[in-house]
């Protein structure tokens, strides 16, 4: 374990199980993230990203919800051998996550100042109630929320200011992992980037470890130190926020998932879309899962899963960056 | 795009106002005076936060609700005060597809019953046959498999599921269709595949669209001009390209900054923020409505609405800080 990294999963693997029909949701995932550093986790829906969050939380659905293999590493701590109250020790404290959705992650009947006390009487059961009074205040301000609305319900805040009493219920216990669930998507553009510049300002100032999950690249080139783009379960690119955006090499599905977005300085009459849908999570593809969609795909992709291309800091899992699918194809397309 | 070789609108609106009645003598503002031109065949597309007033203006437009003040005209006719039986001949040229791939369209039918239902109201074939037969080359022209004709709209996706409702707008042939959010519930990827759809149905048969959307690269792609709303208002209205390249309203220069872009180069750039929300539209005051947020406020600016003045050929502003110059 490398003590720089405040968490490290090696070789995850989650499904969802019902009597049906059996969901691979993670399928061998790889991840570090530096003490300090911005991780943007990128990919669509079903890619795997949310369910990534829940499992080094230990949040997942309990019934269906199950981990196969692989570790997770918090702080040198293997998180799958932890029993449920060790667990709890750290979620809200040490790891804290804030939710996509702030009109439904906030609890309608009690108030906000209330729902943040809740998490600071929880882990810290000695601290006086005038001191989590005083806890709350500054929780709230430091989100810009002024503390006499500590009274007030949900309801009677905006969509915005509710994103900010969540976050502010995240930050109250000064956690060292912050999960953010795409945190602004629920939120107008200049909502967003109030929030976002607010949540680079508290990552500065308490130097906050963050996995900020999203689909949006223009919040990962604003906000993340590395980026780890997610296809179907799996990590298929990874690096530093510059081998992503500048680096010429590149995985096919990150290549069209650029060439999908609009871009604002030049007009282009089409888009160029990927082909085609995300695979079934319950009928994955035999080898590489973008194999179907993907534009070089070669006879090799079809039966093997892609070992990783390592250059530096930068990590591509596909064939065209190894010797195995050089012959066949040149590689290293824009 | 072809602006110049059309000298008549397909569709205009004069001083369209829709007022929410919440209780007595409490009127919430959703859309306040708009006018706007469109012409066959181009792309109208209306960018603003939430609760601006958007998707009340594309409604009321198409007459799915009554407008309060102000005139509709489409083709040169005044259809404001038409009734619902007066609106129904007239459905068959304006048509919506909504925001909500899972909630517009019913989902005890199937596939072809939904995609048929619009010409079975119309009469617009004279067998049934002819009917479904209509919908299959809908299905088609939309790039939605045969083999789906009788699955239920829950076995597809968000991404074919909104492709149904765009099969079932243009059913009836129409020359224009409101598009309210169309692409905003999709992921990337699929969102560009019905960009492109669109863009390609409008070349084929010269749609006209109102496209109403909050997502700013998405509009600049497809529309010809663009009109960015607050609160009820038009604040400004440009062709697209020099909306971006010279935006004039702080509104819309604030707008335009608040995107993050995916260029890593501006990373350590700080955001340009504006502070506060959207205000609330019930029972507004004179004044310009964005003064509240506004970096550069003024006196007049709360004493005074702002005129909606041309600035440069084409692109028109309501602000005093562009208009007194």
């Amino acid at each position: 374990m490398n003590t720089a990294n405040i968490l490290e999963i090696k070789d995850l693997k989650v499904i969802y199980k019902t009597d049906l029909e059996v969901v691979e949701a993670i399928n061998g995932l790889n991840l570090t993230l530096g003490k300090g550093k911005t991780l943007g986790l990128v990919g669509e829906t079903g890619a795997g990203k949310t369910t990534t969050a829940l499992s080094i939380l230990k949040l997942l659905p309990s019934v269906t919800g199950k981990i196969l293999n692989g570790s997770i590493l918090f702080d040198g701590e293997e998180i799958l051998k932890m029993d449920e109250k060790k667990m709890q020790a750290i979620r809200g404290n040490r790891i804290s996550m804030v939710f996509q959705d702030p009109m439904t992650s906030l609890n309608p009947v009690l108030t906000v100042g209330d729902q943040i006390a809740e998490a600071i009487q929880l882990h810290n059961p000695e601290m006086s109630k005038e001191d989590v009074q005083k806890k709350v205040a500054s929780s709230l301000e430091l989100v810009g929320i002024p503390s006499w609305r500590s009274v007030e319900y949900p309801h009677q805040f905006s969509g915005g200011m509710k994103q900010r009493v969540v976050i502010a219920i995240a930050l109250a216990c000064e956690p060292e992992l912050l999960i953010a669930d795409e945190p602004t998507t629920a939120l107008d553009v200049t909502i967003q980037a109030q929030v976002l510049s607010m949540i680079r300002d508290l990552r500065d100032r308490f130097n906050t470890s963050m996995i900020m999950i999203t689909h949006d690249l223009g919040i990962v080139a604003q906000t993340c130190d590395d980026v780890a783009v997610m296809y179907a379960g799996t990590i298929i690119e990874s690096g530093t926020a510059e081998d992503i955006f500048l680096n010429k090499d590149h995985h096919p599905y990150t290549v069209g998932l650029f060439n999908s977005i609009p871009n604002l300085d030049v007009k282009t009459d089409r888009l160029s879309p990927i082909e085609g849908l995300m695979p079934d999570p319950t009928d994955l593809p035999k080898g590489c899962a973008f194999s179907p969609r993907c534009p070089h795909a070669m006879e090799i992709c079809h039966q093997k899963r892609p070992p990783v291309y390592t250059n530096n800091t930068h990590n591509i899992a596909c064939f065209l960056f190894l010797p195995e699918g050089k012959q066949g194809n040149k590689g290293g397309e824009e | 795009m072809n602006t110049a070789t059309h000298s008549k609108p397909l569709l205009e609106t004069k001083g369209l106002k829709k007022y929410f009645k919440i209780r007595k003598n409490v009127n919430l503002h959703a859309v306040d005076g708009i006018d706007l031109e469109l012409y066959p065949g181009e792309t109208l597309g209306v960018v603003g936060e939430s609760g601006c007033g958007k998707s009340t203006l594309g409604r009321t437009i198409i007459k799915l609700l009554e407008p309060t003040g102000g005139s509709i005209l489409f083709n040169g006719k005044d259809i404001t005060n038409y009734s619902v039986n007066q609106m129904r001949p007239l459905r068959r040229e304006m048509q919506i597809i909504f925001q909500d791939p899972y909630s517009s369209i019913d989902p005890r039918k199937s596939v072809i019953e939904i995609i048929s239902e619009y010409s079975f109201i119309h009469k617009m074939y004279s067998s049934k046959a002819q009917t479904f037969s209509k919908a299959v080359e809908m299905m088609e022209l939309v790039g939605l498999a045969k083999r789906y004709a009788n699955s239920y709209p829950h076995e597809l996706d968000g991404g074919r599921r909104q492709r149904i409702g765009i099969a079932r707008a243009l059913s009836l042939n129409p020359k224009f269709i409101v598009c309210d959010e169309p692409v905003s519930a999709l992921d990337v990827s699929v969102q560009a595949q019905n960009l492109n759809l669109l863009m390609d149905l409008q070349d084929n048969f010269s749609l006209a669209y109102i496209f109403i959307t909050h997502d700013l690269s998405v509009v600049k792609h497809i529309s010809d001009i663009i009109m960015v709303m607050y609160l009820g208002k038009c604040v400004e209205t440009a062709p697209s390209d020099e909306l971006f390249i010279n935006p004039l309203h702080p509104y819309t220069q604030a707008l335009l900054a608040a995107i993050p872009k995916p260029d890593i180069t501006m990373r350590n750039k700080e955001f340009q923020l504006i502070e506060g929300e959207v205000t609330s539209p019930i029972n507004m005051k004179p004044g310009c409505r964005f003064a509240s947020r506004c970096p550069h406020v003024m006196d007049i600016c709360s004493q005074e609405d702002p005129e909606f003045l041309e600035a440069a050929p084409g692109h028109r502003v309501a602000c005093f800080l562009v208009n007194d110059k």
